[in-house]
């Protein structure tokens, strides 16, 4: 089991470095030049290369990386162009409302996927299971903003039994954070929930197909014990796999949808860097959520070993 | 002919769909468009009308002439990423299968790739660039290629187990050969499948990208574009940002349709899984 682990652990160390290699190269290659920026339109051209060594902006690629990557590790991610603050402050202010959204999204939509998949796999043919199939068709092609303008359209300007847009801290209260995060939630669970409830079908119906799933139904177990105990459980590896992969989906969407729901998150962090230019904030969250992505899909790995002990070995 | 629609349902509808909305791309001009950059401020955010059959968006421009060029845009970019991304992860993914000392690198490097989620990769690469339509094909072909390489890597790997691939080599076939003959066909009906998937999957990038002021430059209209514009407005007029997502969706289902029902046909032991 530890090995197991400590081998997974391990093996995450090349895909980490990777992607430091991947971010830094992004400030690396930006256009412009930073030292130009600070010494402003006055200076001479001798100012500017002054500025650039005593920023180190001359040294060698892999000297600037390792520097980069050992302030990385100390929790220094640079300072905004835009806003001179630290881009690890910038991203600390915004940190609950994405957590928020991303969070409640996962649990509401494993919470209705899996039951659906299962449910679909043990009508498989019935039009439960047909509705199930539409579903996540629809939910693949229906990109998140579109479902959120949908909803939005809805269930805030037409029934206004929700808040069209904005965000409320959960400190003033958990009602009114919910009363926000709903629409977003759904809209971002769209295709989250219609990729586990696919897997989880899929899953299923392979199980079901067993003999020791004939044998527990032969000596006269319910339907439901059968489904959730011992199918589920022998399902459970390609569906926490997904859900793990799926978490891609969540960080893009997140993206989307706090621009359309005007959530005050990363995302909307990240999207007005770009609209700024703003390299330093672009490179600080594209690393928060691939480190995010890649521990995310550890704990998938790690999970894979209390699920099915063959994978200890 | 209709007896092999039935069969196969999925490839029927989402082709059809398919095959006229890319006629509309291409007939653009024929169909009752005007130009769709032509401003006209006193024609300002009008509804849906006879006149203007989607109505108009706070510039005066035909929202339905604008959509219907709008599908240029997102038909190219999700073609030419198909394209290129299987093209490419095919290449990388045979390679990666049959050179032992290049497969860790190369996938070691594929798997940092794909530790970025797709979306912020594509964002990060298209920061660093001018917002062009060929610039999003190459940022969107770059972060699909790895899953590719690795769908490719992984049935060679399964083939060359094979015992008909075994007495090839036995027999002394060269690889390169090898390769033409009996690992090549073999990748097309995964890669088919695959490509179809990530050309909805560019589609949607795309207009995401363009929705959030990173993708196609706000001269050429397409889908996301109109979206973003809307945006401001959506509340008072929502019929500006309606249209494109519906247009948008539509082609979306059609290719996700078209992928099924091919998975479908071309793998019958996959069939029902998925």
């Amino acid at each position: 089991m530890w090995r197991y682990a400590g081998r997974r652990v391990l093996a995450t160390v090349p895909v980490m470095g990777f992607v430091a290699l991947f971010v830094f190269s992004l400030l690396y290659f930006a256009p412009g030049d930073p030292a130009a920026i600070i010494a402003g339109d006055q200076a001479s051209a001798d100012d500017i290369a002054r500025i650039r060594v005593s920023l180190g902006l001359d040294r060698p690629f892999l000297i600037r990386f390792g520097e980069w990557l050992w302030h990385v590790l100390n929790g220094d991610l640079g300072t905004s162009i835009f806003s001179n603050l630290p881009v690890v402050h910038l991203i600390g202010q915004r940190v609950e409302p994405t957590l928020s959204l991303m969070l409640l999204t996962l649990l509401l939509s494993v919470g209705v996927a899996v039951p659906l998949g299962v449910l679909a796999a043990a009508r498989a043919g019935s039009w439960i299971d047909r509705l199930v199939m539409l579903f996540a068709v629809l939910g693949f092609s229906v990109p998140v903003f579109v479902v959120g303008y949908v909803l939005a359209y809805v269930f805030a300007l037409q029934l206004e039994w929700l808040p069209v847009q904005g965000y409320t801290p959960i400190a003033r209260g958990v009602l009114p954070w919910l009363r926000n995060l709903v629409l977003p939630v759904v809209s971002l669970g769209a295709i989250y929930i219609a990729l586990i409830a696919r897997i989880t079908r899929a899953a299923m119906l392979e199980v079901l197909g067993q003999d020791y799933i004939r044998t527990a139904r032969a000596k006269g177990l319910g339907l439901a014990p059968i489904l959730f105990v011992h199918a589920l459980k022998n399902a459970s590896v390609p569906i926490v796999t997904v859900i793990g992969l799926g978490v891609a989906l969540l960080i893009g969407g997140a993206v989307v949808t706090e621009s359309v729901f005007a959530i005050p998150g990363i995302g909307r962090l990240v999207v007005d860097a770009i609209l700024r230019r703003d390299y330093p904030v672009i490179q600080g969250v594209t690393l928060l959520f691939s480190v995010v992505y890649v521990l995310v899909n550890l704990l998938v790995d790690l999970t894979y070993s209390l699920l099915d002990p063959r994978i200890r070995q | 002919m209709m007896r092999w629609a039935r069969r196969h349902p999925g490839i029927a509808a989402g082709g059809t769909l398919l095959v006229v909305i890319v006629l509309a791309a291409v007939l653009a001009p024929l169909l009752f468009t005007v130009d769709p950059t032509a401003l006209a401020p006193a024609r300002r955010t009008r509804p849906p009308s006879a006149d203007h059959w989607f109505g108009t968006d706070m510039l005066g421009r035909d929202i339905y002439s604008r959509v219907v060029y709008g599908a240029r845009v997102s038909l190219i970019v999700g073609f030419a990423v198909a394209l290129l991304a299987s093209g490419i992860g095919l290449g990388i993914g045979v390679l990666a299968g049959f050179v032992r000392v290049l497969d860790n690198v190369v996938m070691r490097a594929m798997d940092g790739l794909m530790a970025v989620p797709p979306i912020l990769l594509a964002v990060a690469l298209m920061a660093l660039t001018r917002g062009s339509v060929q610039n999003v094909i190459v940022a969107i072909t770059i972060a699909e290629v790895p899953r590719v390489s690795r769908l490719v890597r992984g049935v060679v790997l399964g083939l060359r187990e094979l015992p008909y691939v075994e007495a090839a080599i036995a027999a002394g076939t060269r690889t390169p050969l090898l390769v033409w003959r009996h690992i090549l066909p073999n990748t097309l009906a995964p890669l088919i499948v695959q490509a179809s998937y990530i050309c909805a999957s560019a589609m949607i990038v795309e207009a995401i990208l363009s929705f959030i002021g990173a993708g196609t430059p706000p001269t050429v209209p397409s889908w996301g574009n109109i979206m973003a514009e809307g945006r401001a407005l959506w509340q008072v007029k929502p019929f500006i940002v309606f249209f494109p997502a519906a247009a948008l969706s539509v082609t979306v289902l059609a290719v996700n349709l078209l992928g099924d029902g091919l998975r479908d046909a071309l793998d019958p032991r996959m069939t029902k899984r998925y």
